[in-house]
Formats: C-alpha cells, sequence, structure tokens
C-alpha cells in the first residue's frame, strides 16, 4: 500500500496506533473558546468568572493529559515534532498576543485579564501541540528507514 | 467529494516529478507581517475606517474563500487524478497555511473592536444577541479549522515532501481537509446571515 516506507518499516505510518493526543488537544481548544466567548459576550462588562475558571481548569487538564500520553511515546518523530511546533507555537503566539492586547486595550484589568491569558496561553499551546502531533505521527521516527 | 477515498486504493503516489513543496511560502510572511501591524494599529488607535475596512475584506475574503474551496473546489478535487491532485495540492495549500489565518486574526480581531466601539457588544444593543451567536458560528469553526483541517493541512505538506509519500496518508488526511473545509463553508452561510442583520438592525 505505501510502498517502500510499509515495507521496510513493518508498519505502514497509516496504521500505527497512537494515544489520543490530537483528541484531548482539540476538547481543550472547544473549553477554552467556549471559555473565551462567555467571557466576551460580557464585554465592556466585567465578566461572572466562575463558569470560564472551570472551563479553563478543565481545558488545561486535558491539555496536561495530551503532554503527558505524549511524552510516553517512544517510536515518535520527536525531531519533527519539536521543528512544526516551534514555529507554529511562534505563529500562534503573536496569534494569542494579538487577542490578549484588544482586551488589554479595551480595559480588561485583574482576575478577568488574568484568566483571558491563562485561557490564551492554552489556546497558543493546543493549537502546535495538535499540528506537531499531527504531522510527527505520520513521520517516521529517527533511524527508521523514511 | 467521496472520491477522496479512492486515492486508498492507489499505491504511493508516482514518481513524477513534483513541485518543491514549501510548507510556509517565505515570500508571504512580509505580507503577513504587514497585515498584522496594520490591524494592531486599528485597534491601538481605535481608528474606525481602519477597523471596517480590515474587518469587512478580511471577512469577506474568508468567508468567500472558504464557501468556494468548501462547496467548488473540494468536490472538483475530489474527482481529480492522483497526480493532478497532488500537483494541485502541492501549489494550493501552502498559501492557505498563510493566507486563511492571517484573514481570521485580521476579521476577528478587527471586528470585536468595531463592535466594542459602535456598542453593539452593550447587553442593552438590539445587536447583542446576533454578535454572540456570531461568536459560537465563529467559535465552533475555528475549533474545526485549527483542531483538524490545519493540522491536516500542514501534515499533507510534509507527506508530500517526502521521496516517496504515502497515498494512504495524503488521501486520508485530504478527505479530512475536504469535509471540514465543506463544513466550515455552510457555517460561513450562518455567519453572512448574522453579519448582514447585524449592519441592518
Amino acid at each position: 500500500m505505501s510502498g517502500e516506507l510499509a515495507a521496510a518499516t513493518g508498519a505502514p505510518a497509516a496504521a500505527r496506533r497512537f494515544p489520543p493526543v490530537a483528541e484531548l488537544g482539540i476538547g481543550s481548544l472547544a473549553l477554552v473558546v467556549i471559555g473565551g466567548i462567555l467571557m466576551a459576550s460580557y464585554v465592556p462588562r466585567r465578566p461572572p468568572l466562575g463558569v470560564p475558571l472551570l472551563l479553563a481548569a478543565v481545558s488545561a487538564a486535558l491539555l496536561l493529559a495530551g503532554v503527558f500520553l505524549l511524552s510516553r511515546l517512544d517510536q515518535f518523530a520527536w525531531p519533527r515534532f519539536f521543528v512544526v511546533f516551534r514555529w507554529a507555537l511562534l505563529a500562534y503566539a503573536i496569534s494569542a498576543g494579538m487577542i490578549g492586547f484588544a482586551f488589554i486595550r479595551d480595559h480588561t484589568r485583574g482576575a478577568p485579564l488574568a484568566l483571558v491569558t491563562v485561557m490564551l496561553v492554552i489556546f497558543a499551546l493546543d493549537v502546535p501541540l495538535i499540528i506537531a502531533f499531527t504531522v510527527a505521527r505520520y513521520s517516521s521516527p529517527p533511524h527508521s528507514a523514511d | 467529494m467521496t472520491d477522496v477515498g479512492r486515492m486508498q486504493a492507489a499505491p504511493s503516489a508516482p514518481a513524477v516529478t513534483r513541485p518543491q513543496i514549501q510548507v510556509v511560502p517565505l515570500r508571504g510572511l512580509p505580507i503577513v507581517a504587514a497585515v498584522v501591524v496594520f490591524v494592531i494599529a486599528a485597534i491601538a488607535g481605535n481608528w474606525l475606517w481602519a477597523l471596517t475596512f480590515c474587518h469587512v475584506v478580511g471577512g469577506g475574503l474568508w468567508t468567500a474563500i472558504d464557501l468556494f474551496v468548501g462547496l467548488i473546489v473540494g468536490p472538483i478535487l475530489g474527482r481529480l487524478s492522483i497526480p493532478a491532485r497532488a500537483e494541485f495540492t502541492a501549489r494550493f495549500m501552502p498559501k492557505m497555511v498563510l493566507l486563511m489565518p492571517t484573514l481570521v486574526l485580521m476579521t476577528l480581531a478587527a471586528g470585536f473592536q468595531l463592535a466594542l466601539r459602535e456598542g453593539n457588544l452593550d447587553a442593552a444593543s438590539p445587536n447583542h444577541a446576533w454578535l454572540v451567536a456570531s461568536f459560537i458560528v465563529v467559535g465552533v469553526m475555528a475549533v474545526i479549522a485549527l483542531g483538524v483541517l490545519e493540522p491536516a493541512n500542514i501534515a499533507v505538506l510534509f507527506e508530500m515532501r517526502k521521496a516517496r509519500p504515502d497515498g494512504t496518508i495524503i488521501a486520508k488526511l485530504m478527505r479530512r481537509f475536504v469535509y471540514t473545509a465543506g463544513i466550515t463553508g455552510l457555517m460561513q452561510v450562518a455567519t453572512l446571515i448574522i453579519m448582514t442583520r447585524v449592519a441592518t438592525q
């Protein structure tokens, strides 16, 4: 099916099984997006923080679970993962910075700003993690025949 | 659209001369930087014309490209021969890697500031509920685009850079790209309805 690659490694890249890192990342991303929508819908008033705080906490837990599962992978294209992660992180840190700037510009202060910042940090980590994992899972680990 | 699956049955992409693939077109980065600086300046200065320009131009292009790719290009792409599909993808996807995040950032950042400036975010505004609805639509699209579509797009490009790309992987990821582009394209119809309501309240 995949020619020399499959034959050389014994397991085609598409058939290799991985823990649900991307799924956890998407879940985490969805929760911070919901939290962000909740907070943005109250602007310019001060939003109630209970539900967004809970969403951010669960989102962070999902992200950490994904990172934990990822860290346990042995046969994985780590060099490629880190190359993609680094550049994607740069791009999404700029995006998150711009969103944070808009909140600061609009006089969001104190606990709401802190919570928005936490959500933006999660966002800026989630997307590069999902992208880098998706790329690396279909790449062959170092020392393989790819 | 479903014909994308046909690639699965094919062997690795043929070893014909393929275009060099640059995952991120470096020549486009200065343009992206200029757009980002312009949007920051518009927000910092709370500059009505610039905010409106960024929101309308960015949103118009984002919506039109999403609809065009999701509903026109995607189904056509699924019916092309594998070499044609590979060549189109190699030239098309890198541009999307830079274009779409830039348009999304431009539209959302400027739009949020514009809504705040015009008082549309106030709970008393007749547009408040519509804007919250637009947040929800954009939120769903963001999760689909950032969590599924863009990773698939970039993974396809990395796969195609290999000496012998795996047809199974490309087919799987392209199917994901085509379906999610279709979904976000359809969701853009909701955005059009909401935004025209907001503009005419």
